[in-house]
């Protein structure tokens, strides 16, 4: 990072550039991410993002823990779409043991998965807005995530962290007014999101600020190994829920949705599209549901034989995969989590050259990071 | 408030009736100091949900009159929230330095009272007290927002045991006066 | 084009990389064992050849050797391939593949960071997780934490 220091263009009249250093404690940067941007006046010439401020190690962790304790620390990556990195560890580890979890165990592991997409949608609505100014957009989204969190403490008995699902299914079963209390959100869901689009959607400043602002090309998206809706925005059609589908996804009816321009705008329009998508599938699983085991026959001590399995999965920020190497052991040999946020974050680099300063917040909250998964 | 603070409650001290005027300043200071807690955004890890999550409409702070301010020059109190890596500790002590006096801390989860899940991770410093003096620890992985609520209660009643003649602060350092 | 007719193809253009046992492949992927010589080389040609999306990139210490896996797919046929390069165990080194997907930029500079394999040809190989004076490499599997004033 000093090197950046020391680079300063100085031109004809004597003005030199500037560096600003965005430290790791900011408001607007979703966490503790540092981002040094040299200046001229107002535009920014060269950015370079300093990471590891919440580095803990947890992959070194992982090896010491066994099977079923990583997946209670898997939780703590993105700790906003906890059930994903569940979901995305569980079917590793059913991978690597060859077994399968039952129907009713699947349904309502998709359920919750779902679920847990508004949510991040919803945060990212609220995270987005306020960032560009409107404050009042958080409060509406944290109002719907209460109403949510209140469905995933009734079945596991946390607000954030969840420990929900087991090798072989999940933990508990659902209590009896889980179906009606849903449904219940659902349609409360829907109409708040017409709110939504008075409020901050139709809004001209939003509009203004977002608009042909940060826009990424096809090529670009190739080239960065980007994934999630941060491609769907740019044009090219790839939802791994669909094209290499795993779980019971293919049962479901739903749209991807597409946009063409690539600017903060659609990557925005992008996920609330996704969101109406999401409560789609919630209600056609509720529907689906009957009565059955919850868990697989897995033994006490989990020790998969020895091999190693990539599996992919479609999380709200990307594609979320685990390698896992197993030597036969009680825990694991190796676990490697290609997390969405970090490879999706090294487009900044290019994406900010030739913006002024207040772009940054706006580019920076487009691309939806949580730096629980960017640092490990 | 610095001279009325630091030289006139020895002096009133000596008359008759000096205790009581100092009784009823301790009393009026305290009262303003724990109302009006402000505190600095810094939030690190998942905890910082949480304490988000109390400050908006279900389990509203502002009725306590906590305010949270970006800056640490505008700020009385810190909540660490989330695990403090070993990158990360010298910014916190900067930051802490920064903040003026009286400054109170509460750590907030288990990540930042003793290193949490992480502890025997190699980049994880166990516990935010080997870096900053600490008031009050609050428990959970993550706390629940009325957890976090209990431990600003518990600092208010802290405060309001306070004196002046500590030179109103919450923890006594060692100054030739305490 | 389907895998297989991928596999045919690259081991009659290179004949030094071979399959690599399916038995401890439990996840469907085929996978390709490269030697870390011509890696560049066979990029560049599944890149041409469709294969241009790189996945993930990853290190692993297996105590004899290190080992690099790289996983491709193409967005329009959703075909998937990974290849494996098998590094010694003192100076390991392979060719960074950064020029051609600049995706890799960051996950190389962590295989660096936390395993301590080298990758020449890389624009900025620093360490990005860590602190810049941080000695060692963690996830080695013969690493010993030295107590530092945290301790």
């Amino acid at each position: 990072m000093t090197d950046l220091c020391k680079e300063n263009i100085k031109d004809k009249d004597g003005f030199e550039t500037m560096y600003l250093n965005m430290g790791p404690q900011h408001p607007s940067t979703h966490g503790v991410l540092r981002l040094g941007l040299v200046l001229d006046g107002e535009m920014i010439v060269k950015a370079e993002a300093d990471l590891g401020y919440l580095h803990r190690g947890m992959e070194k962790l992982a090896e010491k823990r066994t099977y079923q304790a990583n997946i209670a620390l898997s939780d703590r990556y993105d700790y906003v779409c906890s059930m994903n990195n569940n979901f995305a560890v569980a079917l590793a580890i059913e991978k690597l043991m060859g077994v399968e979890a039952p129907k009713r165990a699947q349904y309502i592991r998709i359920i919750m998965a779902e679920l847990n997409r508004v949510v991040n949608h919803m945060l990212f609505f609220g995270f987005f807005a306020m960032d560009i100014g409107a404050t009042t957009a958080l409060m509406f989204g944290f109002r719907e995530r209460e109403q949510v969190i209140e469905l995933f403490e009734s079945v596991s008995g946390a607000r954030l962290t969840y420990n929900y699902f087991r090798v072989g299914g999940v933990a508990r079963d659902l209590p009896s007014d889980f179906v009606q209390k849903t449904k219940a959100f659902i349609k409360l869901m829907r109409e708040r999101l017409k709110d939504y689009d008075i409020l901050v959607t139709d809004n001209v400043i939003f509009r203004d600020r977002t608009e042909g602002v940060g826009v990424f090309t096809k090529e670009d998206c190739l080239n960065y190994s980007m994934t999630g809706p941060m491609i769907r925005a740019c044009g090219i059609k790839y939802d791994i829920r669909k094209d290499d589908t795993y779980s019971l996804y293919n049962e479901f009816d739903f749209e991807v949705p597409v946009l063409k321009n690539g600017d903060c705008f659609d990557r925005y329009q992008q996920r609330m599209l996704e969101l109406r998508e999401s409560l789609k599938i919630v209600e056609q699983a509720l529907e689906k549901l009957e009565p059955g085991d919850i868990q697989a026959k897995v033994p006490k001590v989990i020790k998969p034989p020895a091999g190693e399995a990539y599996v992919r999965t479609e999380s709200p920020k990307g594609e979320l995969s685990v390698y896992l190497v197993s030597d036969g052991s009680a825990n694991p040999y190796r676990f490697h989590l290609r997390a969405p946020s970090f490879i999706n974050l090294q487009i900044l680099q290019k994406a900010l050259v030739g913006f002024k300063v207040a772009d940054v917040i706006a580019i920076l909250g487009s691309i939806d990071i949580v730096l629980g998964e960017v640092d490990r | 408030m610095g001279i009325l603070l630091d030289e006139a409650p020895y002096i009133l001290e000596k008359f008759p009736g000096g205790g009581y005027v100092i009784t009823s300043a301790d009393w009026f200071i305290n009262w303003s100091r724990a109302n009006s807690l402000w505190p600095l955004t810094f939030g690190l890890a998942c905890c910082a949900f949480e304490m988000i999550s109390s400050n908006m409409s279900k389990y509203d702070l502002d009725r306590f009159g906590v305010f949270p301010r970006p800056t640490p020059r505008q700020a009385d109190l810190i909540f660490v929230a989330g695990t403090l890596s070993k990158k990360m500790a010298p910014r916190l002590k900067k930051l802490y330095d920064q903040m003026g006096e009286p400054k109170y801390v509460i750590s907030m989860g288990s990540c930042s009272n003793t290193g949490g899940p992480f502890y025997d991770s190699y980049s994880v410093v166990k516990g935010v007290d080997k870096v900053i003096p600490v008031d009050v620890y609050v428990t959970g992985c993550p706390p629940r927002p009325e957890n976090l609520i209990q431990g600003i209660i518990k600092l208010q009643e802290k405060i309001k045991k306070d004196t002046i003649k500590n030179n109103g602060r919450a923890r006594i350092f060692n100054k030739n006066k305490s | 084009m389907d895998a297989q007719e991928y596999l045919t193809k690259i081991k009659a253009k290179f004949p030094d990389v071979t399959d690599v046992p399916v038995e401890k492949l439990k996840d469907g992927i085929p996978a390709l064992s490269c030697p870390a010589a011509s890696l560049f080389e066979v990029v560049k040609y599944l890149k041409e050849e469709g294969l241009n999306f790189l996945l993930n990139l990853c290190g692993t210490d297996y105590k004899e050797y290190f080992e690099v896996i790289y996983h491709f797919t193409s967005l329009e046929n959703k075909v998937k391939l990974a290849l494996k390069v098998k590094l010694p165990r003192e100076k390991p080194a392979v060719a960074s593949i950064t020029p051609l997907h600049a995706g890799a930029d960051w996950q190389e500079r962590e295989a660096f960071d936390l395993l301590g394999i080298d990758f020449p040809g890389h624009p900025n190989l620093k360490r990005i997780l860590l602190p810049e004076d941080w000695e060692g490499h963690p996830l080695r599997k013969d690493y010993e934490r030295k107590p530092d004033q945290y301790d």
